[in-house]
């Protein structure tokens, strides 16, 4: 085993991971809050992937030159509108059966996924669509034969990652809104009786979870270039399971779930067999959940009665 | 001189959990300053007619006025917003969260701009919280649980408090102690309404009293009226009539 090998699983790995982390942040906050499995987070990301596309054709179409400007405004523009989706979801299909069985929700999300996908393939054509790679710039490590390649905008991907997961972090743990939504976590209807309009928390988790994962699409569509309708059904159950290894509910377990999940398959890839890094994934879910059912931050809670 | 609304007015409440009905035709007053309780065994309804002036459950029948204003159908939220608070039955305090962090979750109804004056007000009253200001509040003790739970209460300056069963599961020296704040509390100008299953305390403390039987007002009188009465003797100050 090579070491460039090694290094350059471990930077493609720390990429996927972060995009997973972020992702995982909607799975994780909205089980948090209202206990249920958003299945239709993966296609929100989905929809932020064409979103990127579209804002980009209509800024350089209308003469914009300015690349950063272009990548800032696409960007600003894909989580305002993913955030919307998120909220309207959040609104027409789970708001109304709150209160009911828990299963109800459940089915609801899976349909919400299916419109998603049936919603964007029919409006935008079922072909693979491709956004041309805007920033080549590479760094290389190494000789002519063994090197280690980190392209700018993996970088970008794990800095945008990591400082919009530390924004995060400190506004759920230190303003009043963070506080509000974790009071709306442990007891609703306590937080309701101590003057929390707490329907207003929960749309207000759906749209940064969403806002998270339109972060993910756009800087995927950079490193990647292409997708499809289909692409929120793979990322999101992964990501969903970064969220359960990290331990689901824990803001930092999403994170440090992604991270982990996305070295290890980066990994397994690099030195055992590409083909099987499904496989190996959700085998060290198993074994987590095996070992640790609450996940690795997951904790339940320490009360005195 | 006009006559003044009672700051809370209650008239023929009734409220239900599916198929059970909790409540009965209940009709109660609190004027402005008293400390009013409501006795009664558990599974009166004591619980469920203080969850529902804060609409969860919302009545089925009657009314409750606030100030002369109705308020039976407004949702909880706005009515924490309107100067009621709660320290509800099993204190609810947010186990996950510091000390401090509770107690600044009960300043909700006014925002942030009075909370150091405040937050200086409830460590006097309770001073077991200043010292454990910074810890989880899962880790108290569950006499520190319930001065959390109306210290919290009291964040929001409310004109009302609603208070169920501070007592419960309490050693009888740190039931005293609460006991002695709440005097306190009414002292600075709150108006308390108390659910009690600790009869005796209550009823000394309280100006007037209700009785809940079977999720109805069965007796109401002053605090020594009912302390005296035959029935509330036998049935919840354990005495042989």
């Amino acid at each position: 085993m090579d070491w460039h090998i090694l290094a350059q699983q471990l930077v493609n790995g720390l990429t996927l991971g972060s995009i997973y982390g972020l992702i995982a942040i909607g799975y994780t906050m909205v089980y948090g809050i209202i206990g249920m499995i958003n299945f239709a987070h993966g296609d929100v990301y989905m929809v932020s992937a064409y979103l990127t596309a579209i804002c980009l054709a209509v800024l350089f179409s209308c003469g914009i030159d300015s690349l950063p400007f272009a990548l800032l405004a696409t960007l600003v523009a894909a989580m305002l509108i993913t955030a919307a989706y998120g909220w309207t979801i959040e609104r027409i299909a789970y708001r109304p059966l709150r209160g009911s069985n828990r299963l109800a929700p459940l089915i609801s999300a899976i349909g919400m996924s299916l419109v998603l996908q049936n919603g964007v393939q029919l409006s935008q054509g079922a072909r693979t669509q491709g956004v041309p790679s805007l920033i080549p710039a590479t760094l290389r490590f190494g000789d002519e034969e063994t090197f280690v390649q980190i392209t700018l905008v993996q970088v970008m991907i794990v800095v945008v990652s990591l400082a919009s997961m530390a924004l995060l972090h400190w506004l759920i743990g230190r303003t009043t809104l963070g506080r509000q939504c974790r009071a709306t976590q442990q007891d609703r209807r306590m937080a309701a009786i101590l003057g929390i309009d707490t329907d207003r928390i929960i749309s207000t988790v759906f749209v940064i979870g969403a806002a998270m994962a339109a972060i993910a699409g756009v800087l995927v569509t950079l490193n990647y270039g292409s997708f499809d309708f289909y692409i929120g059904f793979v990322t999101g159950i992964k990501a969903f399971t970064a969220a359960v290894l990290g331990g689901i509910g824990s803001l930092p377990g999403a994170m440090l779930g992604g991270l982990i999940l996305g070295l290890s398959e980066a990994l397994f890839s690099g030195m055992v067999n590409t083909d099987y890094k499904d496989v190996f994934a959700f085998s060290l879910l198993v074994l987590v959940l095996i070992f640790r059912p609450t996940g690795l931050l997951g904790k339940p809670e320490v009360e005195k009665v | 001189m006009p006559e003044q609304e009672p700051l809370l007015d209650i008239q023929q409440l009734d409220a239900r959990y599916g198929a059970i009905q909790a409540l009965r035709g209940v009709s109660l007053r609190v004027e402005r300053g008293e400390i009013v309780t409501l006795i009664g065994a558990n599974g009166a309804g004591k619980s469920t007619l203080l969850m529902s002036i804060f609409g969860d459950p919302r009545p089925s029948a009657g009314h409750i006025r606030y100030l002369g204003r109705d308020i039976t159908g407004l949702p909880t939220h706005a009515i924490a917003k309107l100067g009621i608070a709660q320290a509800p039955e099993g204190r609810r305090i947010f186990p996950a969260m510091r000390v401090e962090e509770n107690l600044l979750m009960g300043a909700t109804p006014l925002g942030m701009q009075h909370i150091d004056t405040d937050l200086i007000k409830v460590f006097e009253l309770f001073p077991r919280l200043k010292e454990r200001r910074d810890q989880r509040a899962g880790t108290l003790s569950g006499g520190e649980q319930q001065m959390l739970a109306i210290g919290r209460a009291l964040m929001s300056r409310p004109q009302l408090l609603l208070l169920d069963e501070p007592s419960l599961g309490l050693a009888p020296l740190v039931t005293q102690r609460i006991f002695a704040i709440l005097g306190e509390i009414r002292a600075t100008g709150t108006t308390i309404f108390l659910v009690e299953q600790n009869a005796r305390q209550a009823l000394k403390l309280a100006q007037r009293g209700y009785v809940l039987v079977n999720g109805a007002i069965r007796l109401s009188g002053s605090g020594e009226e009912l302390l005296a009465n035959p029935e509330v003797r036998q049935a919840y100050l354990g005495i042989r009539a």
